[in-house]
């Protein structure tokens, strides 16, 4: 089988902080991955990476077989890439419809006019939110948490990244959360998830990769990779390991 | 689509009004006609780029100048409509040359680099000028009535107006608000910003242009100083900005009150004129931050809430 997305020997350095250093990994399609390790390990600079938001110093990343280490944001999305972002990015003074219709417009099988406008609803029913004519800046943060998603799914992607997108929710929500994420999965999409939330983890990926100031420290199925002693150490010190 | 029809209906009736000024009033009010006409093109062109980007451009007097002087320079060579057509041409290829060098630039400093553009244009003008024409000054000889220069202002607000409404209901239109919005976003909603925002200005620009070619004939004399007046691009900013720049009839409701402020001050107050224009400045800043568009809409919709309350 061949890999959706293939990232060989990425890198990327911020002055001296290697915030991404030799990283590689694939995604299969239909896969949903896990992408772990404690706060500052380079998981958002490694999306950022993909989604094109960084260049990446060294290395390279291919997607359906295309290089896109170098290519520009705009192109890399019509190819197939939507992403969330881990500090909630909305267009504010937007409705939510015209937050989607943004996802719908652009992409390389551009839809536009009253089939946008009924495309955008049925993804914003789709997520879970009604209130196509509420301005986003007025959603409380959970919704506007499941805006972005429905502009993200607005471009058909075909690798979804998830920037800790069930952070901050309550338990209920929480496995809403993830009914819904597991379900984009049936409907084909290969996801990236960057996750805290280890119950999330746990329930829907396959796999999970952890990185570790910027390094793959572990890779393979999530049990087995959380009592990994190396991973155990970079989340809680040599004491508990 | 009858309501765009009836829109049509009103619209045309109310552009053959204006139309129909010049025949009943005298040469002052023709003047101040011409004086409201220009800058609602030019309130109108800077929102079309300026509203949704949200960048604030202070290019428009290089623009305005521009067109300006290719009629100062082949104002007698060519004929008038060969003129304006030279001046749009040169206009937009001058915006996608400066566009794609900086629109990269972004907030504080897209500000500071249009008005250096416009002194830089000034000051090449003036060294052209000064060492190859041999004189600083140019007389526009063009036979163009008074009553002329009003109508084809008059055309240029109706073509403005009309391009800001199909910019504002396609995918370009919408990609210049998720821009303004959230940049990082719009690429990666697949928009090709660099693509968008320079259309958007040559656009804007080519309307700017054609209004300083049209005014050029106003003056009989130009010079750099003249033509290159950076004052304008402020007037303009700050009508479009008292107006409300994100809506596409906002700019003209700033440019009315301003241009009488304008003729009253320049009337009475000659020797005081730029102090009080700037506290007229200051002023609308502090108290009408989003524009009169802004005070209306809020005020059309609290009596919408008041009527449904009321049984």
């Amino acid at each position: 089988m061949t890999a959706l997305l293939e990232v060989t020997a990425a890198r990327k350095a911020f002055g001296g902080l290697v915030a991404v250093d030799d990283l590689a990994f694939t995604v299969a399609r239909g896969e949903i991955v896990g992408l772990i390790g404690p706060n500052g390990s380079g998981k958002t600079t490694m999306l950022n990476l993909i989604s094109g938001a960084l260049r990446c110093d060294a290395g390279d990343i291919r997607f359906k077989g295309v290089a896109i280490g170098r290519l520009a944001t705009h192109r890399i999305a019509r190819l197939g890439i939507g992403r969330t972002f881990q500090l909630v990015r909305v267009l504010g003074t937007m409705t939510c419809r015209e937050n989607v219709m943004a996802g719908l417009a652009f992409r390389a099988t551009p839809v536009w006019g009253a089939a946008a406008r009924e495309q955008a609803d049925a993804l914003l029913a789709r997520v879970g939110l009604g209130k196509p004519h509420v301005a986003a800046e007025q959603l409380t943060y959970i919704d506007q948490k499941r805006l972005e998603l429905a502009r993200a799914l607005a471009l058909a992607p075909d690798l979804l990244l998830l920037d800790e997108w069930l952070a901050g929710l309550n338990p209920s929500e929480l496995l809403a959360g993830i009914a819904l994420v597991r379900s984009l999965r049936q409907d084909g999409l290969t996801i990236i998830l960057v996750e805290h939330v280890m119950d999330a983890i746990r329930s829907l990926c396959d796999r999970c990769i952890v990185m570790n100031a910027g390094r793959k420290i572990a890779e393979g199925p999530v049990a087995d990779v959380l009592a990994d002693p190396d991973v155990v150490r970079a989340y809680l010190g040599d004491a508990d390991a | 689509m009858s309501r765009t029809i009836s829109w049509l209906i009103v619209g045309g009736a109310i552009v053959a009004a204006i139309a129909a000024v010049p025949f009943f009033v005298g040469s002052y009010h023709v003047a101040l006609g011409i004086s409201l006409l220009s800058y609602t093109v030019l309130a109108t062109a800077w929102a079309l780029f300026s509203g949704p980007t949200r960048y604030i451009s202070l290019a428009t007097v290089a623009f305005f100048g521009i067109g300006a002087y290719t009629v100062g320079v082949l104002g007698d060579a060519l004929p008038w409509w060969l003129v304006l057509a030279t001046a749009g041409l040169i206009g937009v290829a001058v915006a996608l040359v400066v566009g794609l060098s900086t629109l990269r630039l972004s907030g504080m400093y897209f500000v500071i680099f249009t008005f250096g553009l416009s002194e830089l244009i000034r000051q090449v003008v003036t060294w052209y000028e000064v060492n190859v024409h041999r004189s600083v000054g140019r007389y526009v000889f063009v036979d163009v009535t008074q009553d002329a220069i009003y109508w084809q202002l008059l055309g240029l607000v109706v073509l403005v107006l009309l391009a800001g409404w199909l910019i504002g209901r396609s995918r370009l239109g919408l990609a210049l608000r998720v821009i303004g919005e959230d940049e990082i976003v719009a690429r990666h909603c697949g928009i090709d910003t660099t693509r968008a925002k320079l259309a958007l200005f040559a656009i804007s620009a080519l309307f700017t242009t054609l209004t300083g070619a049209v005014m050029a004939p106003r003056w009989t004399y130009i010079d750099p100083a003249i033509a290159f007046n950076p004052m304008i691009s402020f007037q303009v900013v700050i009508m479009a900005l008292l107006g409300g720049a994100g809506r596409l009839l906002g700019p003209l409701l700033g440019v009315v009150p301003l241009v009488f402020l304008f003729e009253l001050l320049s009337a009475h107050f000659p020797n005081s004129y730029s102090i009080l224009l700037g506290a007229a400045f200051i002023l609308i800043v502090y108290v009408v931050p989003n524009g009169i568009a802004a005070i209306i809409e809020a005020a059309w919709k609290g009596f919408g809430r008041r009527a449904e309350a009321t049984p």
